[in-house]
Formats: C-alpha cells, sequence, structure tokens
C-alpha cells in the first residue's frame, strides 16, 4: 500500500511555543523535553467524520428560547481553506464566547458581570460545498483573568475546526479589529510572528453586514495542506 | 500561498462545547472488544491538571455510523479522564511497517498554547518490539511514557506527565 501524504511542517514562527513565560498558565506544562519527531501513517492522515445528521448545528448563538440575547448582534463567517488554497467542505466547526458582559455561561465562571438567560455562547455549524461557514451571535465582552495585575481577555471568540485529519486539527481563538487589549494579551501575542498572528483578527466587513439588524465580520482559516500532491491528482 | 491558522489555548471554558457522551466511542452500538482508557494528567510539579480537553483517535476498527473512532474526555478535579472505546488492532505503517495497536492522543487545556499529540500503545503486545514509532524513541524509559498499562480486565491506565520527572513523550506530527 502506498505511504499517506503527510501534511506539511508548520511554517517556522507561525504557530506559538508551549513556553510563553508572560502567560503564566505554561510554565508548569510545557514540555522540557523537544517534541518527538514522527513520520505520520494513517493514525495522523485520518481523522473522525462529523455530519449534520448526527450532530445537530446551532448557528445562532444570538437566541435562546427564541429570545434575543443583550448585545450587538454579530455575523460571523469565513472561508476554511487548505495550504493550497482548496475549501476545506462539510468540516465541523464548534465556537464558544462570552457574553456580551464578558461573561461565560459556565459555573466555573466567577467574574462578577451579569449572566444573560438568553445567551449560552456554544455553537456548531458544518462548511458547505465551497468551505463556507457563518454564524450569527453577539459582540462578546472582554474580561478580567488572573495573569498579571489588571490583566483582561481581549474581545474573543474560540474556535474548534477538524479538517480532513487529526493532523488538521485546530483549536485558536478569532479577534477582534481595533482591540486596545490585543497588545497587552501574552496569548495572542504567544505567535511569533507577527502576520501570522494578525490572521487571528477578523475583518469588519460590510458586506457581510446585515441592514438594521447584525454587523458582519469576516474570519477566514487555513488548515495545514499536503506536503506534496502525487502526479495526476 | 496561504499558511495554516495559529493555534491558541482551548482555555478553561471549553466545556460550553463539551458533550460527556463524546468519552465512551462504542455509544452508537459498536461491537467488538471494548476496553477502558485512564489517566491521570499531571504538570511539572506532578499536580493533577484538571478541566484538560483529552481527544482520542483511532483509524482501526475503522470509523462507522457504530464508532465514530474519535472521543473526547475531560480530567476531573482529580485530574483523571477516561474513555471507553474498542481495542484497535495492528495498522499499515510507512513502508511495509506494521504498527502495533495504539491510541492517538492530543491533550488540550489553559496554558497549553497547542495541542499535545501523544501515542497509548498497550503493554505485553508483541508487536510493540517491531513499532517503527515506537523504535523511534531510543531511551527506553521515554519510550515507556507511550506503553499503556493493564489496569483490571478490558482496563488500561494511561498516565500523562506534561513536564519534569517522566514527561510524556509528545510528537511533532
Ligand atoms: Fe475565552
Amino acid at each position: 500500500m502506498a505511504d499517506p501524504v503527510p501534511f506539511r511542517a508548520y511554517t517556522p514562527g507561525t504557530q506559538p511555543p508551549y513556553d510563553v513565560p508572560a502567560y503564566l498558565g505554561t510554565i508548569k506544562r510545557h514540555p522540557l523535553q523537544p517534541l518527538h519527531r514522527l513520520d505520520q501513517t494513517i493514525t495522523e492522515t485520518t481523522g473522525p467524520r462529523f455530519t449534520a445528521a448526527h450532530f445537530p448545528p446551532n448557528a445562532d448563538l444570538s437566541r435562546v428560547d427564541g429570545k434575543s440575547a443583550q448585545g450587538q448582534r454579530i455575523v460571523v463567517a469565513g472561508t476554511i481553506t487548505d495550504e493550497d488554497g482548496r475549501p476545506v467542505p462539510h468540516t465541523m466547526v464548534e465556537i464558544w464566547q462570552a457574553n456580551a458582559a464578558g461573561r461565560y455561561h459556565h459555573p466555573a465562571d466567577q467574574h462578577d458581570a451579569p449572566i444573560d438567560p438568553h445567551f449560552h455562547g456554544d455553537g456548531r455549524v458544518f462548511t458547505d460545498a465551497d468551505g463556507r461557514y457563518r454564524f450569527l451571535s453577539v459582540l462578546p465582552g472582554a474580561y478580567p483573568w488572573p495573569n498579571h495585575r489588571n490583566a483582561w481577555r481581549p474581545n474573543h471568540i474560540h474556535f474548534s475546526f477538524f479538517g480532513p485529519a487529526f493532523a488538521t486539527r485546530l483549536i485558536t481563538q478569532m479577534y477582534f479589529p481595533g482591540d486596545p487589549l490585543l497588545a497587552f494579551d501574552p496569548i495572542y501575542n504567544g505567535v511569533p510572528d507577527r502576520a501570522a498572528r494578525e490572521r487571528l483578527v477578523a475583518a469588519f466587513d460590510l458586506d457581510l453586514t446585515e441592514p438594521d439588524f447584525a454587523l458582519g465580520y469576516r474570519f477566514d482559516v487555513v488548515l495545514r495542506g499536503r506536503a506534496a500532491t502525487p502526479m495526476g491528482i | 500561498m496561504p499558511i495554516a491558522t495559529a493555534s491558541q489555548t482551548i482555555g478553561p471554558y471549553w466545556h460550553l462545547i463539551e458533550d460527556p457522551s463524546w468519552a465512551d466511542l462504542t455509544r452508537f452500538g459498536a461491537t467488538g472488544e471494548r476496553i477502558t482508557l485512564s489517566g491521570t494528567v499531571t504538570d511539572g510539579d506532578g499536580a493533577p491538571f484538571a478541566d484538560v480537553c483529552v481527544e482520542l483517535w483511532q483509524s482501526d476498527p475503522p470509523a462507522s455510523d457504530q464508532f465514530p473512532g474519535f472521543g473526547r474526555s475531560r480530567t476531573d478535579t482529580a485530574g483523571v479522564y477516561r474513555f471507553t472505546t474498542l481495542k484497535p488492532g495492528p495498522v499499515a505503517g510507512r513502508g511495509n511497517a506494521i504498527q502495533a495497536p495504539h491510541l492517538a492522543l492530543w491533550v488540550l487545556g489553559r496554558g497549553l498554547m497547542r495541542g499535545l499529540a501523544t501515542r497509548a500503545y498497550f503493554a505485553g503486545d508483541g508487536r510493540n518490539e517491531t513499532d517503527p514509532v515506537l523504535g523511534s524513541v531510543e531511551d527506553p524509559a521515554r519510550r515507556a511514557t507511550l506503553i499503556a498499562a493493564a489496569d483490571g480486565p478490558a482496563a488500561w491506565r494511561f498516565d500523562i506527565r506534561l513536564q519534569g520527572a517522566g514527561e510524556t513523550v509528545f510528537f511533532d506530527v
């Protein structure tokens, strides 16, 4: 049997290291040994398949029980492609975020900001045949966290992507343009390459904006591509 | 050329997307040799690490409507995760190699900027001796961190040490 075509190595500097001293949580959790090189096998080049039939989508985070959440309503949409620019179709995207006041619908979040009974902040969508996804939500608020004095996370939405293989799995966060907190955030700044971290910032998009309804933000995502494409494919 | 999007930590609030039933890969009625895989995730102080997201993927048995091949488990306050799944068989390696039965794991949590990939093999399986990935880890003590221990009938224990003494081998996939 022919060997599976591996996914290419990440471009240096475009992924964060495990050791980010300014992010205190990494200090006791980053491996001291270098990662062990592994030649990808079927274990890494295959991955789970999720279908909307088995995993019901929820593309509207802005309402619970038909009632609107508090906050600035937003549309978030984008295209998922691989590093060759090919769309990643029919892949599951998981989403979670804080409410407009900067509080998660989660018992561990004890930040003294109001809980919104009409906002849970979890969503699941699938890309279409062209790799496009879209969901409706509200602008998440910033929230404090115990990392350094007066530490606040910038407004952000958490994302989970699968793609075609276990090797393409990606967990990340989307940020909003012009957020003054980005400059102080060790998680965002944990990505060494400036252009790579700036790609985590969504673009305001008037074409996605819906008149009299919601502001539009575009967040395009790139998953790893194959190292080489065999001839004839 | 587009460049792959950067990773960011999963953070402490990923339970918003958690469905605890996902830790049982047999929940859709899969039949086969049912096993559990559980273990404790510890940090550089040896302290249990709670609220970690451990994901599991196996390419064998092949995924189907009855068997997703993928699971997700959260570590509890004692740092313990737990999966129920079907025991994998050997799968093809690169070239003509055969890989010993194993489960791929991916570890995510607050303080982890990226997922950490590792593999759990099964103690006592003779095929471990010729597995190319295990064989590529030269230090026997380090190699041993990739072997799950029998922990009762059909139960396997695989502890994950993120840092320091007994640090688990994590792969650059
Ligand atoms: Fe967050």
